[in-house]
């Protein structure tokens, strides 16, 4: 019982600690703005959290909204391309051999990198914006496809062989539903890194959205808006990894 | 012509560790309705030779013939059991039954098939398991509706991988009975191939028993024939005096053959020791 009450605390202990060396913090650097003055100056963005002032200038709430419309289409597109892509790589071995090459060289590229290339092809911010979440996200999902498809039972193949199953079928009854487990696992692994570029697109591209309100507020010098941000920021990508996770979990239960 | 011809089957794999050898001109007949045992010790290459009897790995050299043709691939009217049920896990019984009949059977009505699927696992005895997932059954169970769904496409040629391998002893038993029941039910004939490394079970449910002298590469002896009327139970065959002498010449061409090499005999003359153990004690 009081292993469970001390359970319950100690996130709250941990997080108390945090805010008093933020607090330390702000008091040796001059320009960082203390725990107790970023709420003063934030509260109005959180308390009014759907309020629509202006472009940039709106309440918390609307602004992660923005970008989490723009992480849902971007992150969709990529899985759209990235799922196929994994089952064809997990299928045949000559297409794994083939691009294996080119993946591992375009994994590591930074969304910063994306970004200029994506503006000089579609002219625009927005769709650049989703090219970068798209490309950047996919991988995860190709990778952990691909490993499913593989990862499958010779008995299962067996299976389809013995029941002389179409290619269709075999793919519907057997691989698609054996697949789906490492596929949720990417999907999940593919939304956290599409949430990491969402903020480095909105600031480069300036488009509302918790990522462009950060850039704007660092260049109107107001530093307490920054770490409201970047809170926003931190909460948003645990609550879609939690979401995630438990429906990955409800998945495996199958 | 027999219904079955095996005619000089080789199979080598090819792995890191040098060449292996599993099976060299292996050949044998069965004939149209018979129940064939072969029985060796583990990893003699029995379920080698079954995956290529059954189409679902090539041979290096030889071919199988059934019904005068000369089969590539697995055949539309074979049916196959594995050891490990091998039952897709996200489909229910009944599900996993219809997806082999809705694959041998596409000429039937979605009705038609699922009636199909119901009735095979009815006779199997899980008429009131149809809807349930493979790991909400027990092992027996999931091996009725592995064994449901061999049935279900009414195949003229059957292939038994060690069906009753992962199951207990008294699981064992009863399902061995209805397999026998199944095989007799049929008013068609199922020529039935099994692997197994009971010599009891294949005295059990056989015609003729083809003992599997391990190697590398593993041969086939002679086949002996097990002439008892049925149903056999285990019981009679403890003290019936066809079977000790079928027993005793399974057991000799089994423990005969080895010690040819004795560098690798040695896995296979204990797996050798441990199938004969059940008999040994029982001739005592």
């Amino acid at each position: 019982m009081t292993k469970r009450i001390i359970n319950i605390v100690l996130p709250f202990f941990g997080v108390a600690l945090a805010i008093l060396a933020w607090w330390a913090a702000s008091r040796a650097v001059g320009d960082l703005p203390s725990p107790a003055r970023t709420w003063e100056e934030s509260k109005l963005y959180i308390l009014e959290p759907l309020a629509k002032r202006g472009e940039m200038d709106q309440g918390i709430v609307l602004l992660a909204l923005y970008s989490l419309l723009r992480v849902a289409r971007g992150f969709l597109l990529g899985i759209l391309i990235a799922t196929p892509i994994g089952f064809l790589l997990g299928v045949s071995s000559t297409l794994t051999r083939m691009f294996d090459p080119i993946m591992q060289v375009l994994r590591p590229i930074s969304p910063l990198a994306w970004l200029p290339l994506g503006l000089v092809i579609f002219q625009k911010s927005e769709p650049a914006a989703l090219f970068a979440i798209a490309v950047c996200s996919m991988w995860p999902t190709v990778i952990n496809t691909m490993m499913g498809v593989r990862a499958i039972p010779q008995d299962y193949w067996n299976v389809a062989k013995v029941l002389r199953l179409s290619r269709f079928t075999t793919f519907t009854k057997i691989i698609v539903p054996a697949t789906l487990p490492y596929m949720f696992t990417g999907y999940r692994l593919s939304l956290g890194i599409a949430w990491l570029v969402i903020v480095a697109s909105e600031m480069l591209t300036g488009t509302p959205g918790v990522g462009g309100f950060l850039w704007q507020e660092y260049n109107s010098l107001v530093y307490a808006h920054i770490l409201l941000a970047i809170i926003t920021i931190g909460v948003v990508g645990f609550a879609l990894d939690r979401l995630m996770g438990m429906a990955e979990a409800r998945l495996r239960t199958v | 012509m027999a219904f079955i011809e095996i005619e000089g089957l080789s199979k080598s794999f090819h792995g890191s560790a040098g060449t292996r050898h599993v099976l060299r001109h292996v050949s044998l007949t069965i004939e149209r309705g018979e129940f064939v045992s072969i029985v060796g010790a583990m990893g003699s290459g029995k379920s080698t030779l079954l995956n290529l009897l059954a189409g679902l790995t090539e041979p290096d050299t030889g071919t199988v013939t059934v019904g005068g043709t000369v089969t590539r691939g697995v055949r539309n009217d074979a049916a196959m059991v594995f050891q490990n049920y091998s039952l897709l896990p996200w489909f229910t019984a009944l599900e996993n039954v219809r997806l082999a009949v809705e694959a041998a059977c596409p000429q039937l009505s979605q009705e038609d098939q699922r009636v199909r699927a119901t009735w095979t696992l009815e006779r199997v005895g899980l008429g009131n398991a149809l809807h349930k997932r493979p790991r909400q059954l027990s092992g027996g169970m999931r091996q009725r509706v592995a064994i449901a769904r061999a049935f279900a496409t009414m195949p003229d040629v059957l292939f038994l991988d060690e069906p009753f391998g992962a199951l207990d002893a008294l699981t064992r038993e009863t399902l061995q009975q209805e397999l026998a029941r199944l095989c007799r039910d049929d008013d068609r004939q199922v020529t039935t191939v099994m692997i197994t490394n009971s010599v009891e079970e294949a005295i059990l449910l056989s015609d003729r028993i083809v003992p599997m002298i391990p190697g590398p590469p593993a041969t086939l002896g002679t086949p002996i024939p097990v002439e008892l009327s049925r149903p056999r139970s285990l019981a009679q065959l403890a003290h019936d005096e066809q079977a000790t002498l079928a027993r005793a010449h399974v057991v000799a061409a089994l423990t005969a053959a080895p010690g040819r090499k004795r560098s690798n005999g040695m896995l296979h003359s204990d797996a050798a020791s441990a199938v004969l153990r059940p008999v040994a004690e029982e001739t005592r």
